[in-house]
């Protein structure tokens, strides 16, 4: 047990150090070894642990008494900065939080004792492999991104030391979100994954800025209330704040009190996997350096959402809360792969995906049965692994280009041509066979038919209609970059070598991952399945293997094809054909004797897919969704 | 069936494929020519034109255009093999999306703007028809369920036993509406066609030359054997029967899409997405209700 421990506080240790190191030059070593000790920590412990899931005994009022005391004062500190900042919003819910966890320490929680603290199972080892090597792998990106950044920044106060403490602290809380359990400790990490977004999203203190992180913390909050209110429910109710416990209910008791503690723990899950109707705040967060982005939407924050409801996965089957669940995610699937049709950002085009994806591992959870969970977690690796790629290789193209707009990446494939060919990997790894996203959306689509529900038609529409317009916009996009353009001068030699390493490792990992699909399944996967659900689901019938065989056969193909189109070729090059005397690759001489510049842009279709247009439909559909779901559980257990 | 005869099955298929989809696209020039009140080319006209073009000079506006068709022509062919050796319908729908994928990349990627519309157009067009192709294979898997769940693989479906196009009637219709699109026929030739009224010459194809366009040519043919494969897969009861009623049905239907092709002048683009999809949502959503209800 004590390497696991060691594992949660080296994060924390490296994050202490480098808030009392100024000196740029050492900030980078330590960066790499406290990188390094992550990820060797975290195989380690997988190494261990897996297939043995275990339960540690850990507790002790000392450390109730310390971590309810770093909650209170961080609750005074949302308060004052809501004040301070004219969010009064903010300060309410604030107090309000501060009001309930008083109430809950001192009236509800007496007398409950949790003796196994932490706990460790095959489902937490997948977090923590994606928590420790991507995690980490940003990490040491964003050392050389920051010295980019401040060089961009000069003029500004250097608070590097900040940013990275706040990195490194945010991997330890992930790690504690994933190991309680006991709920009140797995509510206390949980709140700090939302403080420390916060402080990261707010890092410029640009008006932007600072706006967007408190819509961040505005939203989290009322999932943070959500969080307490089961936890007060179930310690009034039951008297027991143990995960193991709830996950042990056989689901036909999950009804009355319980079902609604479930739902809003699940409501928690939802907000943190920025569903809608509380997808905002992800949109929002893109104001932040791009190591931010990447880490809130590949390795934690939002992973820590879908790995909540996945872990409630089991309590859901069946019963309105899996409705309610199935239905957010299904929609928040449909309209913002919808959305993301409008977007040239291409930021903002990532967080969308982001949105979508998560809304379909959401909804992979919410079905509650093993083969749809194995949909999810195999969708929620693949994810983590692919996105941080796309951020950091369009971090890298902004420093280069000076735009994140997928209209001047046009020719990049031309201008730095190493990195157009990463991202064009990662791209391709979100939609298209063989890769593991599109696999992983195949299972859910035959999870999706088999439970035959009413649910089950809504999400098939969801997905086929959604699947085709994710094809759509990544197409366009991937386009952009294959675009050639002759005599282009590259760019690409002022990349930082930190850069190249991050990009090169996670490129591999998409390959290797996707090669290491059948593996990962029987070492982590189909394990944590057999235990968590009960028995009289789980008639499995995941993916058969033959196909499994065939995507790796097409992976060596697709790789394999390239081969004779290297070397020479006695093929000529001619310039296009522009209906006039060419001048370059985009202008030509018309008719009139005049030069004609050529202009490209992709298609928007800003009347269909408009951002606005989506999210009213969606926050509307969905909110109401929660809402009659939440009514009716209530009413249920009322009467 | 055994899995040597399947395997049989995809090399005849990759053998045999070209032939006939060079044989389907004279007699598509051939009908059309006669609707048109033209003598039309000789039946073989398109093997002659693709044997002229491989014998041309080879030129090209950048060399990765060359790389991309052949990837386009490779997967289709894959593809193509994969749904006659019977197996798994998402999969095949996936490979058939990748190999389409490198088209609109062979597109975009020579910088030319009417290669680039035409590119753009081909993935709008592509989201129009996906829902429907889709919907059909969870249809499928519906249809052939039973007590432990359906089956996706294409040789589950054919040999079932019964033919799916009564239960599946409302996905048939949907699929013979976007198999216009799929086929690249008017109204819906958007991204390039084979008429000369087009605005964006020959859209997708502007670039191509010689052998690069030739590889396009002959992926073509194997990609049009395939969705009408897709279209007698329908008619397929596990005997004989079935494999007659189905290519003879597959031969009428690539009659009414020609028939279509030179009976509607081009729609306008925002046509194909809204008539695709309402298309998917009533005929196919609907059918997977009904399939739902008698399960």
């Amino acid at each position: 047990m004590n390497d696991i421990l060691l594992m949660m506080v080296i994060p924390f240790i490296v994050a202490c150090i480098l808030l009392v190191v100024k000196n740029d030059r050492a900030r980078g070593p330590i960066s790499y070894i406290g990188a390094a000790l992550i990820i060797a920590t975290s195989i380690w412990v997988a190494w261990n642990y897996h297939g043995d899931p275990q339960t540690f005994e850990v507790s002790g009022e000392s450390i109730d008494l310390l971590m309810f005391a770093i909650e209170a004062i961080l609750g005074l500190v949302i308060i004052y900065l809501g004040i301070k900042h004219k969010k009064p919003i903010a300060s309410v819910l604030g107090l309000v939080q501060l009001v309930m966890s008083v109430c809950f320490e001192f009236v509800f929680k007496e007398g409950i004792e949790v003796e196994n603290g932490l706990y460790i199972d095959d489902l937490s080892i997948v977090m923590i492999l994606i928590i420790g090597i991507i995690g980490s792998l940003i990490c040491v990106y964003a050392v050389g991104y920051m010295r980019d950044f401040q060089e961009h920044h000069a003029d500004e106060k250097d608070r590097r030391r900040w940013f990275f403490f706040l990195l490194f602290v945010f991997l330890s809380a992930m790690y504690g979100v994933v190991l309680s359990n006991n709920l009140v400790w797995m509510f206390f990490f949980w709140e700090i994954t939302t403080l420390c977004s916060f402080a990261l999203i707010g890092f410029t203190r640009t008006e932007e800025a600072v706006n967007n992180s408190f819509r961040q913390l505005i939203l989290n909050l009322i999932g943070g209330i959500a969080f307490l209110a089961a936890l007060i429910l179930l310690a009034d109710q039951e008297g027991f704040l143990a995960l193991d416990r709830l996950l042990a209910t056989p689901d036909a008791l999950v009804a009355d009190w319980l079902l609604v503690a479930v739902m809003l723990m699940a409501l928690a899950g939802i907000v943190k996997s920025a569903q809608m109707p509380f997808h905002t705040w992800l949109l929002g967060a893109m104001v932040a350096p791009t190591p931010t982005s990447a880490l809130l939407h590949s390795s934690t924050m939002v992973k820590a959402g879908v790995f909540m409801l996945l872990k409630l996965s089991p309590l859901l089957y069946g019963n309105i809360g899996g409705d309610m669940v199935m239905a957010v995610g299904g929609l928040t699937f449909l309209l913002a792969s919808m959305a993301a049709i409008s977007q040239s950002n291409a930021k903002r085009v990532l967080a969308y995906s982001t949105i979508a994806n998560l809304g379909l591992i959401v909804a992979c959870a919410g079905v509650g049965t093993p083969e749809a969970a194995w949909a999810g977690v195999m969708l929620m690796v693949f994810h983590a692994i692919t996105k941080s790629l796309l951020f950091l290789c369009v971090g890298t193209a902004e420093h280069h280009i000076g735009s994140r707009n997928i209209e001047d990446m046009d020719g990049l494939f031309a201008r730095m041509p190493k990195l157009a060919l990463i991202m064009m990997l990662g791209i391709a790894a979100m939609f298209l066979v063989p890769f593991g996203m599109l696999i992983s959306k195949w299972a859910a689509l035959t999870a999706f038919v088999d439970t035959e529900e009413a649910m089950s038609v809504i999400l098939v529409a969801c997905i086929a209609f959604g699947s085709a317009v994710t094809g759509f916009y990544w197409t366009k996009w991937l386009g952009k970059l294959a675009c050639v353009v002759r005599d282009a001068k590259d760019i690409e030699d002022t990349v930082r070598p930190q850069e190249w390493t991050v990009l090169g490792s996670l490129a591999a990992l998409v390959v290797i991952v996707c090669l290491g699909y059948p593996l990962l399944s029987d070492w982590l996967v189909v394990p944590w399945m057999d235990i968590a659900f009960f028995p009289e689901h789980a008639d499995l019938a995941l993916m058969e293997t033959n196909n499994l065989y065939l995507l790796l056969i097409m992976l060596v193909a697709l790789v394999l094809i390239f081969v004779p189109f290297f070397g020479r070729s006695k093929t000529k090059e001619v310039p296009n054909y522009m209906s006039g005397v060419n001048i370059d690759d985009l202008s030509y001489t018309g008719s009139m004797g005049a030069p004609v510049n050529v202009t490209l842009r992709n298609w928007y279709m800003e009347d269909w897919f408009g951002e606005d247009r989506i999210r009213k439909v969606g926050e509307a559909v969905t909110a109401v969704v929660i809402v009659a779901c939440i009514v009716l559980a209530c009413g249920g257990w009322l009467r | 069936m055994s899995n040597w005869t399947l395997l049989l099955f995809a090399v005849i298929f990759v053998a045999l494929a070209p032939v006939a989809g060079c044989i389907l696209a004279g007699i598509d020039r051939k009908i059309s020519a006669r609707m048109q009140g033209r003598q039309g080319p000789p039946v073989m006209q398109p093997l002659y034109d693709v044997r002229k073009l491989l014998a041309k000079e080879r030129r090209t506006s950048n060399r990765v255009q060359d790389f991309y068709v052949a990837c386009y022509l490779f997967w289709i062919v894959v593809t193509g093999a994969m749904f006659f050796a019977g197996m798994d319908l998402l999969l095949i729908v996936f490979t058939l999306t990748l190999g389409e994928t490198f088209l609109v990349l062979a597109a975009y990627c020579s910088g030319s703007p009417f290669a680039q519309v035409g590119a753009q157009r081909e993935i709008y067009v592509a989201m129009a028809y996906e829902p429907m192709i889709l919907i059909m294979a969870v249809a499928y898997y519906l249809f052939t369920g039973g007590e432990d769940g359906g089956s996706f693989a294409v040789r589950d479906i054919a040999g079932f036993g019964d033919m799916a196009i009564l239960p599946m009637l409302g996905i048939f219709l949907g699929f013979l509406f976007i198999l216009t699109m799929k086929l690249r026929k008017s109204p819906f030739d958007l991204s390039m066609s084979h008429h000369a009224h087009q605005d964006i010459v020959r859209g997708v194809a502007t670039e191509f030359s010689g052998r690069t366009y030739a590889m396009m040519e002959v992926s073509h043919w194997y990609e049009n054997i395939m969705l009408l494969g897709m279209v007698a897969l329908f008619f397929q009861n596990g005997e004989w029967t079935g494999v007659v009623i189905g290519a003879v049905v597959a031969v009428l239907a690539y009659i009414l899409e020609i028939w279509i092709d030179n009976g509607f002048a081009r729609m306008k683009w925002q046509t194909a997405l809204k008539s695709g999809w309402i298309v998917s949502l009533v005929l196919g959503m609907g059918n997977i209700i009904a399939l739902l209800v008698i399960a």
